[in-house]
């Protein structure tokens, strides 16, 4: 869904972008002209993208259920379906369970990433080539063939139904590719430091806590966001591994929301997507830099 | 111990032969007690564990399935799959084997037999190597000193077991198993616990390549599938380049704002914006039907994606839909690469009498491709198994009478997921799931060769 865009190549810490000075000069009436259809075109890519979005949350304020209720902008809006999330279904239940998977998740990848990422940097060891191509094979399957196997040993270990495993299988997904990010992005940090402590007596332990992991924060940041972001919008693992209904997530209760024709509660399902939109809008949109340059870690140096 | 001089030269082998047979005997001979400890204990609790799993004191006629331990029942579950079948018996239904988990069991205990091999190799390496540099002469070493060597040198080791024991059980080993049944029959007429699970060789791989609904509907799919990588990464690589670019523009004004109103689809999750989209495309009462019949463009309202008479329609608004959720990405993509082109590039080729375009497509576009590119293949491979954007936007449809379970725009991936969870064909999804992964790590091998990641390595 979200653009898995692999950085396998060494990723270089993110540049400030150098704003270019503006300048100013005596704009031509064909210089005009071109402004205007520049702006046009603008405005008319900024509809399209705006539209389906005023349209659902639109719907979400829009009295009656159906879908053919649903205008981009109602003239009796109500708040009743947001009420309704909370009384009439589990939406609470959901977002405090997909909370503490992407919680869980983000702690668990952000730290297990961290540490291997900078130990096949740094160290030289036996294995450590092996290592990665392994890992580097292993995230090229798709993890189709490994979710219907999770969920046969996961019914053999009666780890069914568990929001912790699950969790667990989302930060064993993501792991050998954020190994590879944290890896490159170590290897460009300069080592003079790491060599300074050793000299100093510091304990590897303490060179990684103490002056690595300070610097490889905007990396962190990225794994930290997008693994907690991922969560919210898995599907899949999700539909496999949960069954009870008070272990739903968000990304479930949704689709079923919707996928359930005769219910019709399409106002409702509205409601509950901007619900779960409008933190991760927000939070994509104000860290966009560390993610575009985190996704796209790899072209630079191509 | 460390005083007693050794006497006799002993030749290497010996120590190792007597590893071999009883881990940590060589070491005893060495007479590094700690060492000898050491290794023994792998080799207790590995026999304890199969006796104390096993039921080896019954007293009846040893047979892997009723005595076996860890170890010995996994094997034979493993390469049997189960022998009795659930019976009805005078006593109500009898407990059968059953199949799936004597596999996953079979497989834990064959990677622990594995990993307890490479204890098995160490001790016996260990022991036959300072057997021979005692008798070429060197000092003798402690065994607390030896672990506190290893304890060092296996710092990467340590610091890498709790990423690597969750990578193994919560992925290699599920591949593992993935591959395994691709070379069985379970499917939904052959489910345990009530049948057993066979393996069948490669006649799952011969299903999708002779029966000709499935090999249609394989070549059908995959296709599709290609068509719609190819053209969802090139158009939106070329709609993110477009809008880049003029946001670029110094005539724009507020280009922030207009950046940060393009990065919403993008923003938004990827969940709630397809099904959004499936909503507003919905036949019956979707608004944009509803639009088209109001203003008089169609005299009906369009079934988009159930309407099994018009697939390409389907296939054409979904990748239209896709559009516009992949293009913001490479806007900020290839918006960071144009602040990094010098001004210096422009003015000189303004000096030499180059307009816009000209600029444009001799500077922007070889710069802008030269760092892209290497995503390219990455954003198709993403593309390829795109399974969020068809499943919650189409879920496949609009029907297709000549396929298989899939509709005219399933994907490989969906395809799949249809296959293994609606139909319960897993050994058949098997076999498409690694077919995906050679088609998928084919092409990222032939893409990682040629960047440097690899040769840095």
């Amino acid at each position: 869904m979200s653009d898995k865009l692999g950085p396998l190549t060494a990723a270089a810490p993110p540049r400030e972008a150098a704003a270019r000075p503006r300048r100013r000069r005596r704009l031509s009436g064909r210089d005009k002209l071109a402004g205007a259809f520049i702006h046009l075109e603008l405005l008319v890519v900024a509809v399209i993208v705006i539209f389906p979005l005023m349209w659902i949350v639109g719907a979400s304020f829009s009295p009656g259920t159906g879908l053919a209720n649903a205008t981009p902008i109602p003239t009796d809006a109500t708040v009743e379906h947001y009420v309704d999330l909370f009384t009439q279904t589990d939406y609470g239940r959901w977002y405090l369970n997909s909370l503490y998977v992407a919680t869980l998740n983000m702690v668990g990848s952000v730290a297990l990433s961290a540490l291997c990422g900078w130990v096949f940097s740094r160290i030289r060891f036996r294995g450590r080539k092996a290592g990665l191509l392994g890992i580097l094979i292993l995230q090229m399957f798709p993890t189709f063939l490994t979710a219907i196997a999770v969920y046969m040993l996961f019914l053999n270990f009666g780890l069914l139904d568990s929001l912790t495993g699950l969790a667990l299988v989302s930060i064993a997904a993501a792991l050998p590719y954020n190994i590879w990010l944290m890896k490159g992005y170590t290897d460009n940090l300069p080592a003079s430091l790491d060599e300074a402590a050793a000299i100093d007596g510091a304990g590897r332990l303490t060179i990684f806590r103490r002056i690595v992991l300070p610097l490889m924060r905007p990396m962190l940041t990225f794994v930290a966001i997008t693994q907690f972001t991922v969560p919210w919008m898995d599907f899949i693992l999700p539909r496999l591994l949960l069954q009870s209904a008070d272990k739903q997530t968000v990304a479930l209760g949704l689709f079923q929301m919707i996928e359930d024709q005769y219910q019709n509660a399409f106002t409702s399902f509205a409601a509950g997507a901007v619900l779960l939109a409008v933190p991760i809008t927000i939070l994509y949109i104000l860290l966009q830099r560390y993610l575009v340059t985190g996704a796209s870690a790899g072209a630079e140096k191509g | 111990m460390r005083t007693a001089q050794q006497g006799s030269r002993l030749p290497a082998p010996v120590p190792g032969l007597a590893s071999a047979l009883v881990w940590g005997a060589g070491q005893l001979i060495n007479r590094q007690a700690g060492k000898a400890a050491f290794f023994f204990a792998f080799f207790v609790g590995t026999l304890v564990w199969e006796i104390a799993t096993g039921n080896y004191y019954a007293g009846m006629e040893f047979t892997p399935r009723s005595n076996g331990g860890f170890f010995v029942k996994g094997l034979w579950g493993l390469t049997t799959l189960g022998t009795q079948p659930r019976e009805m018996t005078v006593t109500g239904l009898s407990e059968g084997d059953n199949s799936i988990i004597l596999m996953a069991n079979g497989l834990i205990s064959l990677l622990t037999l594995a990993l307890l091999a490479i204890v098995w190799i160490w001790s016996i390496r260990d022991a036959a190597r300072y057997r021979a540099a005692r008798n070429a002469g060197a000092e003798p070493e402690r065994s607390r000193e030896y672990f506190k060597k290893l304890w060092d040198g296996a710092f990467a080791y340590i610091a890498l077991s709790p990423g690597l024991v969750l990578i193994v059980f919560m992925s290699v080993l599920p591949v593992l198993f993935g591959i395994l049944v691709a070379f069985t029959d379970y499917n939904r007429d052959n489910l345990p616990p009530k049948n057993l699970v066979n393996w069948v060789g490669f006649e799952n791989f011969a299903t999708v390549f002779a029966v000709p609904s499935w090999t249609g509907t394989f070549l059908g799919v995959l296709a599709w599938t290609f068509v719609w990588a190819i053209v969802s990464t090139a158009t939106a690589y070329a709609a993110g380049f477009l809008q880049a670019v003029l946001l670029a523009n110094k005539k724009v004004k507020f280009p922030r704002l207009w950046r940060s109103v393009f990065l919403l689809p993008w923003a938004v999750p990827g969940i709630v914006s397809a099904l959004v989209f499936r909503s507003m495309f919905n036949g019956q009462f979707g608004p944009v039907s509803q639009w088209l019949v109001d203003v008089g463009i169609t005299d009906e309202r369009v079934y988009w994606f159930t309407d099994a008479s018009q697939p390409n329609l389907a296939r054409a608004v979904a990748l239209l839909v896709n559009l516009w959720l992949s293009f913001p990405f490479f806007m900020a993509l290839i918006g960071g690469v144009l602040t990094n082109i010098p001004d210096s590039y422009y003015e000189a080729a303004r000096m030499d009498g180059a307009g816009p375009l000209q600029q444009l497509r001799h500077i922007t576009l070889p710069v802008v491709h030269k760092t892209v590119s290497p995503l390219l293949i990455l954003a198709f491979v993403s593309a390829f198994n795109n399974f969020g954007t068809i499943y919650f936007l189409t879920q496949g449809g609009p029907d297709n009478a000549d396929y298989r379970f899939a509709g005219s725009t399933d994907l490989l991936i969906t395809w799949l997921f249809k296959l293994t969870l609606d139909n319960r064909l897993y050994n058949i999804g098997a076999v498409m799931s690694m077919l995906i992964f050679v088609i998928v790590g084919t092409i990222s091998v032939w893409n990682l060769n040629r960047s440097k990641a690899i040769r840095e390595l």
